[in-house]
């Protein structure tokens, strides 16, 4: 075991150090996308815990990331906050909206939990445009440049905005392999493969379903807040189904249930669109077939294939 | 190469256009052997090609083209010819910044202009403030005029809707009627129309006595209509995207054939759709605002016919090659004018290259009057320097016979307001 | 509306109930049926009523063999594993709508009423071609609940539905069954899109509003239950138009969202179902 669990340490921390020197190598351009991959992974990461650790498909997530946005935006454009208290509220914003949503959606489960998560986040999606006097509605607000500094950094400056998503990501990255690789992730997994035989074994499924999911959302909205810090905007399009279904793909391509997918899951999408809309003015067929050959090839994801052929150790 | 560049890319079009530019290039060596140097000057576009901009996002970047074709045929700017790369921004705010970011950091664009949806434009305006990139939109929003934006995002090439807005009041108040019904989206758009139109028309003597906003998820209006006031002499209705006909053909059922209100709306909900449809024989006798006339009118100016032939659309607004594809005219404007801007802009700087962009914002902010001529086919503008916004004339038209004729022209007076902010304070 | 709704409702109920498979392309079978409406009747001469049946026969038919393509190609390779095919009609997704985009264009085209009557009420008017929607929507889905319930197809995807390895082991070839469901399925949507058109004009993004409602439809009437589908779609398209009289229209569409949300929380089964989601 100790075996693997130095493999387990020295692949992270491995991609973590490449990462960290990417800044240093990369061109500007990707080093950029970079920044933003990591916090949409971090959001992903949040996603695959409640989905592909826990088996809770949420169709609804796009509220938690909406949460901490606009959870964050709104206190720093309204009231006037700093870029650090505000920050936490968006992560206790996406935390309270998924603890809210989990009491009720939680007495559902498979499908059902699907819809009731996503009925949930369109109505969060709608309240956003209800208040458009105070959101500005799908068109969205500023985050003021001067209202952007955390510690003393200024956080629309090009290496510190990297440097920014970069703790974030680790931190992200971290506790979730701790997490994952504690006794509490072990009876999350088990609650995803038997829930009948974990509440036999004297737990208790819906604490453990509702804690995963706060897990979640406080991902999320970490995500969600960081995200409208780093890039100076907020608005209603990132609380649209199309975010909550995104998370989704990028787990699913990574690879569900794996520590690493959701990054690897970020990146690839990423680059995926912005490659095929260089080469054709058709690229979401590009995209459309890539993600057929894709799942048709590797259904469980890259990681989870590549789990599958050898690599067992693969948290 | 993952930008898309005129003249190198398989779309037929596009390599046409392509050869005319650099075949004028090759035949006039002299015309830009005066520059310094001979290396193109790069334009990012932010196109809509998919997404819920993409019936707009066609014709801007035809639009686009054909500017461009003038241009280099023209010397190019500073004596060097021009290039413009296409990007889908998907009409979404995250690529709207990304595409943002990759004109700036991959591409070394020295400038970025072409978007049209608001959320686009707010979306990506902070990355192009700290990029430090002139972001010339084409939005017809207010959020530039309101301060919002930064030093290097400016709209020169169209008319923000509050002064649009604004400018039709006096005249729906002295033609139409007093008491207004007002039908718009519940979103920030829709809320600019009421802002902005509530105190102008009650400035004009009448009074807005309904508003009726409709969520954006909606596509079906009937269950709205019973709410219309029936003491309502005019139904001031300002509808986006495709449910625009629904909405038009429900109108048309719930009033049938009897007694109805006066009806004006903005051209926005029918861009490239044509008039002539099946189920909107309702809007006979109705009005619009237009930016720019769709069909040609008996009046136009000396330039009008030079323009519709560059950008290939025909005295119907429909384009050259296919009549059933009709254009976003009153709006595509804007992006054949802001390319023109650019120019003058870029000559006025003695822009050189990406350290000049500052250089570029200042000349742009310097400019006042734009008068009429095959730069601005559209009609004189002013330029507000401050509040990077410009000002130009609205026209107002009646559907007679299933085509638009224009009954009236605002004037320059009617669309101003206040300065709301003064950008030249601010730092780059 | 809800007749409308209805119809495409129970194209995915019975997608989702026999196959168990979330099909996210959905709505896009709804569009390509709208898209081919307006090629037809474009193409065909003669009054809009002919061009109209024409395509009211054709698109149905030409959807349906693209989804049992789909079906084939893809779906069945992926052994209908639940996640593997959301991922899989993500995709189907985007290459329909590049599809639309490209053949199609970007611009919402109407399509002409094969007639026009419109039906005066004292105080207000409606069109005539609504109500003919309605009656040709629940024709339709007479026909299929014939189709289900009396006939020895209906009684193959019954069996199959309810458990997939003793139907093979009684002969019947589940992979035909699955085909001829996702087609089946697809063509209603198809169907409805054909009949709504003319309200509603073809556009290459109108898949997505279809797509949430029919989810929310066939989840409230309980999986794989007609009847509760049919209820589900008349109460939601009700619902929505009662709240909307009294609160502003974006609130009402909020509480609306709502209500539905927590009827499935206090009522998992449904309103019809028989057994738990």
């Amino acid at each position: 075991m100790t075996g693997t669990a130095t493999k387990v340490w020295a692949l992270h921390l491995g991609v973590l150090a490449a990462l960290l020197a990417a800044q240093f190598v990369l061109p500007a351009y990707h080093a950029g996308n970079l920044a933003r991959i990591m916090v949409l992974a971090v959001y992903a990461m949040g996603f695959n815990i409640a989905f592909g650790y826990t088996g809770l498909l949420s169709l609804g997530h796009a509220l938690f990331f909406g949460a901490g946005l606009y959870g964050m935006g709104m206190l720093v454009a309204l009231a006037g906050w700093g870029a650090g208290a505000a920050l936490v509220a968006g992560i206790a914003a996406g935390g309270a909206m998924a603890l809210a949503v989990g009491l009720l959606a939680l007495r559902t489960a498979g499908v059902s939990f699907m819809i009731v998560t996503l009925m949930f986040a369109q109505a969060g999606y709608l309240t956003i445009l209800y208040y458009t006097p105070y959101t500005r509605g799908e068109e969205g607000i500023v985050i003021d440049r001067a209202a952007r500094v955390l510690l003393g950094f200024d956080l629309s400056q090009d290496i510190i905005r990297y440097f920014a998503a970069f703790a974030l990501f680790a931190a992200a990255l971290l506790v979730k392999l701790a997490l994952v690789r504690s006794p509490f992730g072990r009876v999350m997994v088990a609650m995803r493969e038997n829930e009948e035989r974990s509440r036999m074994l004297g737990y208790d499924p819906f604490r453990i379903k509702l804690a995963a999911l706060v897990v979640s959302g406080i991902y999320a909205g970490a995500a969600g807040a960081a995200y409208g810090l780093l890039f100076g905007y907020v608005g209603a399009s990132f609380a649209s189904i199309q975010y909550s279904i995104l998370p989704l793909l990028y787990v699913l391509l990574g690879g569900a249930g794996t520590v690493l997918g959701p990054f690897l899951g970020a990146v690839l999408m990423f680059y995926l669109i912005d490659l095929a809309s260089g080469i054709t003015t058709a690229h979401l067929l590009v995209v459309g077939v890539a993600l057929l050959v894709l799942v048709l090839f590797a259904p469980k994801g890259i990681l989870g294939a590549l789990r599958d052929r050898g690599l067992k150790w693969l948290p | 190469m993952t930008s898309r560049l005129i003249g190198l890319t398989p779309s037929r079009r596009t390599v046409l256009g392509g050869l005319a530019a650099s075949g004028a290039a090759l035949a006039l060596p002299a015309r830009f052997a005066s520059a310094q140097s001979a290396a193109p000057i790069k334009l990012g576009f932010q196109l809509h090609r998919t997404g819920i901009g993409a019936a707009y996002g066609r014709w801007y970047e035809r639009t686009a083209q054909a500017a461009l074709t003038l241009v280099n045929e023209a010397g190019g700017i500073n004596g060097r010819p021009v290039e413009i790369l296409f990007e889908d921004d998907g009409t979404d705010p995250k690529r709207g910044a990304e595409v943002m970011e990759k004109f700036a950091s991959q591409s070394n664009c020295d400038a970025v202009f072409g978007a049209l949806f608001s959320h686009v434009v707010v979306g990506t305006a902070p990355r192009a403030g700290e990029l430090k990139m002139p972001y010339l939109v084409c939005s017809e929003g207010h959020h530039v005029a309101s301060g919002k934006m930064n030093r290097w995002t400016l709209q020169p090439g169209i008319t923000d809707v509050k002064s649009q807005v604004q400018a039709m009041a006096p005249w729906i108040s002295s033609t139409l009627g007093k008491k207004v019904t007002m039908i718009f989206p519940d979103y920030a758009f829709g809320h600019d129309h009421r802002d902005a139109f509530v105190p102008a028309i009650q400035a004009a003597g009448g009074e807005v006595i309904e508003q009726i906003a409709i969520p954006p998820t909606e596509t079906s209006f009937t269950r709205y209509l019973p709410r219309i006031p029936s003491d309502t002499e005019v139904i001031y209705h300002v509808m986006v995207g495709p449910a625009v006909l629904t909405f038009v053909k429900e109108l048309g059922e719930f009033y049938g054939s009897g007694d109805r209100p006066q009806i004006f709306g903005f051209i926005d909900s029918l861009e490239a759709v044509n008039i002539a449809s099946p189920g909107l024989e309702f809007l006979e006798g109705t009005h619009f605002w237009e930016g720019h006339c769709r069909y040609l009118q008996e009046d136009a100016g000396e330039h009008e016919a030079t323009y519709r032939a560059a950008v290939g659309v025909d005295d119907t607004g429909a384009s050259l090659a296919d009549a059933k594809d009709v254009s976003t005219y009153a709006h595509m404007f804007s992006v054949w004018e802001t390319l023109f801007i650019l120019k003058a802009g870029m000559e006025a700087a003695g822009y050189q290259g990406p350290a000049d962009r500052q250089k570029l914002v200042e000349a742009i902010e310097a400019m006042t009057d734009m008068p009429y001529g095959i730069e601005h086919p559209q009609g004189a503008k002013t330029f507000n320097g401050k509040t990077h916004q410009v000002f130009g004339l609205q026209y107002i038209s009646k559907v007679e016979g299933g085509k638009l004729v224009k009954v009236h022209t605002t004037s320059p007076e009617d669309g101003m307001y206040p300065d709301e902010a003064d950008y030249t304070s601010m730092s780059f | 509306m809800s007749a409308v709704l209805a119809l495409t409702a129970v194209g995915l109920a019975l997608v989702f109930g026999v196959m168990r498979v979330v099909n996210v392309a959905h709505g896009e079978f709804f569009m390509l049926g709208a898209v081919a409406a307006w090629f037809v009747t474009t193409w065909i001469p003669g009054p809009p009523a002919v061009g109209f049946i024409a395509a009211l026969v054709l698109c149905p038919l030409l959807v349906a063999s693209v989804a049992a393509l789909a079906d084939t190609l893809v779906l069945k390779r992926l052994n209908y594993d639940p996640d593997a095919t959301i991922v899989a009609t993500i995709g189907l997704l985007y290459i329909l709508q590049q599809a639309a985009l490209s053949l199609y264009g970007p611009d919402a085209r109407p399509v002409e009423a094969p007639f026009t009557l419109r039906v005066q009420f004292p105080w207000f008017g409606y069109s005539g071609y609504k109500l003919a929607v309605i009656a040709a929507a629940a024709v339709i889905l007479a026909g299929v609940w014939l189709l289900l319930a009396r006939t020895k197809i209906g009684l193959v995807m019954r069996a199959t539905q309810i458990d997939r390895e003793t139907a093979r082991a009684f002969g019947i070839n589940v992979d035909r069954v699955y085909a001829g469901v996702f087609a089946l399925g697809a063509g209603l949507a198809a169907v409805a899109a054909v009949l709504i058109v003319p309200i509603q004009q073809a556009h290459y993004l109108m898949g997505h509003d279809p797509l949430l409602l029919s989810f929310i439809v066939v989840i409230i009437g309980g999986l794989g239950s007609l009847r509760g589908t049919l209820v589900a779609a008349l109460l939601i398209g009700l619902s929505d138009g009662v709240i909307s009289v009294f609160f502003s229209p974006t609130l009402a569409k909020i509480l609306a969202t709502l209500f539905v949300a927590l009827v499935l929380v206090f009522r998992p089964q449904g309103l019809m179902g028989r057994r738990a989601a």
